[in-house]
């Protein structure tokens, strides 16, 4: 590996200097798990890895039914899935925290290191935008608060500006009748990329025959995650059945851009897309009138 | 301070100078007002910048304290191997993918090879070398000896505490436990139709069942 310094502030002012002084020769190392691979193989140029885990707010992980959960950006996923409330609260974001890597890497990675390594493939990402999670930002001078779908810019890039950092993911309480689900499809049944995963969140009425609201995101169809307003939206007007879930699962495919590489060709993504929006839809809508 | 640390590295005097400059400008009002959370710490203090050159570093490895001076950039799996002669834990793919290097980080399953052996201060952490106690072993290991449950013996180490961890988190852990607790380790011989038998041994549990 490269020869590199290592910084462990213990205050957000403390790791934003250092990150603004250094600009794109320091990363944050939260896990650790996508970061130490990339400077070892030299596919990050860095100087020096300023460790955030030592920071409170960012290892915190909060969660009270009337407020919401809040996930430090390095609480590693078995932390999110460990926590009894926060597991039957969130079973959708659940579903992506406890399938990334095996056991080893769940004890380290987290879903701010997810998120940030921006890759259009990372699990925890369509199931954050569909339960509407919001990303706190923190830079030398100023805090700001933007919504998952708008945080990856490109394959590997994101809206942080120089001397900024993810200090918290914010997910508004789950409303009663609400329900959500995350599915990936790749061809082995662990330590994979997602060919495609589709993350879905439904809110439906008092009859719970309709959808009130709904949001659809799908990984690895695009440069960045995408959030399928249309596609939600199709499935608020009638009663829930298969011809609804069909219409949804088409304006996904039709929103789905994928590329063709190793792990499948476009044609194959697009087919995967409406497979797995029907079968998440099918989950959430469950969940929503079980939960 | 050597010089490659001055002009390489986040050396703690370029540090306080940068910091520094960031208070003045507060002081003189020119800098924007800090945001909620940013207000929360004071002012940047000084964070000491480590490296590039060594470090001297404590690990509590298998309840022992053991010392050593390395550079930031050593794993935790170098540094046991090559710094503190510790070398159960075994350097395989080194990218975090085969489960070779796993050991027990404050009782979590980690990759040695994808964490830096600074960041496991303060940690407890323990290896292969912690399921032998004298000449009595475990019975993870002992379970992996009666069946044979190994070829070439690599990725024995890794797997064994692996498997440590899935029985301390439930001694009657279900054959999906166990999987899930095995899935982020590889056996390249193929070993696994003995390993699934020393591992139903161990869960007191019928093979198919
Ligand atoms: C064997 C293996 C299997 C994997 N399986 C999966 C999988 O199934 N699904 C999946 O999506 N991913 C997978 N990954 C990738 C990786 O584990 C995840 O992306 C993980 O969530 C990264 O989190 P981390 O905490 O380890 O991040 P790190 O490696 O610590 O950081 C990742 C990136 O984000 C930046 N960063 C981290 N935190 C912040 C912050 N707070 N502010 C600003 N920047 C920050 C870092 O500088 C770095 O560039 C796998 C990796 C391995 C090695
Ligand atoms: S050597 Fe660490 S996982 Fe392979
Ligand atoms: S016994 Fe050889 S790799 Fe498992």
């Amino acid at each position: 590996m490269k020869d590199i310094d290592y910084a462990a502030p213990k205050t957000i002012a403390e790791a934003c200097a250092i990150l603004n002084e250094k600009g794109d020769k320091a990363r944050c190392l939260a896990g650790g798990t996508d970061i130490i691979v990339q400077v070892r193989e030299h596919r990050r140029d860095i100087d020096v890895l300023v460790d955030i885990k030592h920071i409170p707010q960012v290892n915190a992980l909060n969660y009270d039914p009337s407020k919401g959960l809040t996930i430090g950006a390095a609480v590693p996923c078995y932390r999110i899935y460990e926590h009894k409330e926060i597991a039957r609260a969130y079973p959708g974001l659940i579903d992506a925290a406890a399938l990334i890597g095996g056991i080893q890497i769940q004890s380290r990675a987290s879903l701010g290191g997810n998120l940030c390594n921006a890759s259009p493939a990372g699990d925890t990402i369509p199931p954050l935008i569909a339960l509407e999670a919001t990303c706190v930002i923190v830079g030398a001078g100023a805090m700001r608060e933007v919504p998952v779908e708008k945080f990856c810019t490109a394959p590997g890039k994101t809206m942080l500006g120089r001397g900024e950092m993810l200090v918290q993911l914010k997910l508004p309480p789950p409303k009663p009748r609400s329900g959500a689900a995350y599915l990936r499809f790749i061809p082995r049944n662990e330590m994979d990329i997602a060919v495609v995963g589709a993350g879905v969140a439904v809110l439906l009425d008092d009859s719970k025959q309709r959808c009130s609201a709904a949001r659809i995101a799908l990984a690895a169809v695009a440069p960045t995650p995408l959030l399928v307003l249309e596609a939600g939206a199709a499935l608020v007007d009638g009663a829930l059945g298969d011809a609804l879930i069909d219409k949804a699962a088409s304006l996904a495919q039709a929103a789905a851009k994928p590329i063709s590489d190793m792990r499948g060709t476009a044609e194959y993504r697009k087919h995967l897309v409406g497979v797995l929006v029907k079968r998440t839809l099918n989950i959430a809508i469950q969940r929503a009138r079980t939960g | 301070m050597s010089d490659t640390k001055e002009t390489t590295g986040l050396s703690r005097r370029q540090f306080l100078k940068g910091s520094g400059a960031a208070a003045a400008a507060t002081a003189l009002g020119t800098a924007a007002a800090p945001g909620a959370l940013a207000a929360q710490a004071p002012a940047a203090q000084p964070v000491p910048g480590m490296g590039p050159a060594g470090v001297k570093i404590t690990l509590q490895v298998n309840g022992r304290k053991m010392s050593s001076t390395v550079e930031p950039r050593v794993t935790l799996l170098d540094a046991l191997r090559n710094y503190l002669d510790v070398t159960g834990c075994k350097r395989v793919c080194d990218r975090g993918t085969c489960g070779a290097c796993t050991v027990l980080l404050d009782n979590k399953p980690v990759y040695a090879c994808s964490m830096l052996a600074l960041e496991a201060q303060g940690k407890e952490i323990r290896t292969a070398e912690s399921l032998v106690q004298g000449a009595k072993l475990d019975a993870v290991p002992a379970a992996f000896v009666r069946f044979d449950a190994q070829q070439c013996g690599f990725c024995t180490p890794g797997f064994v505490v692996a498997m440590k961890a899935v029985l301390e988190q439930n001694p009657k852990a279900t054959p999906a436990e166990v999987e899930k607790g095995l899935a982020g380790n590889i056996c390249r011989c193929g070993t696994y139709e003995q390993m699934r038998d020393a591992i139903y041994s161990l869960c007191n549990t019928k093979r198919g069942s």
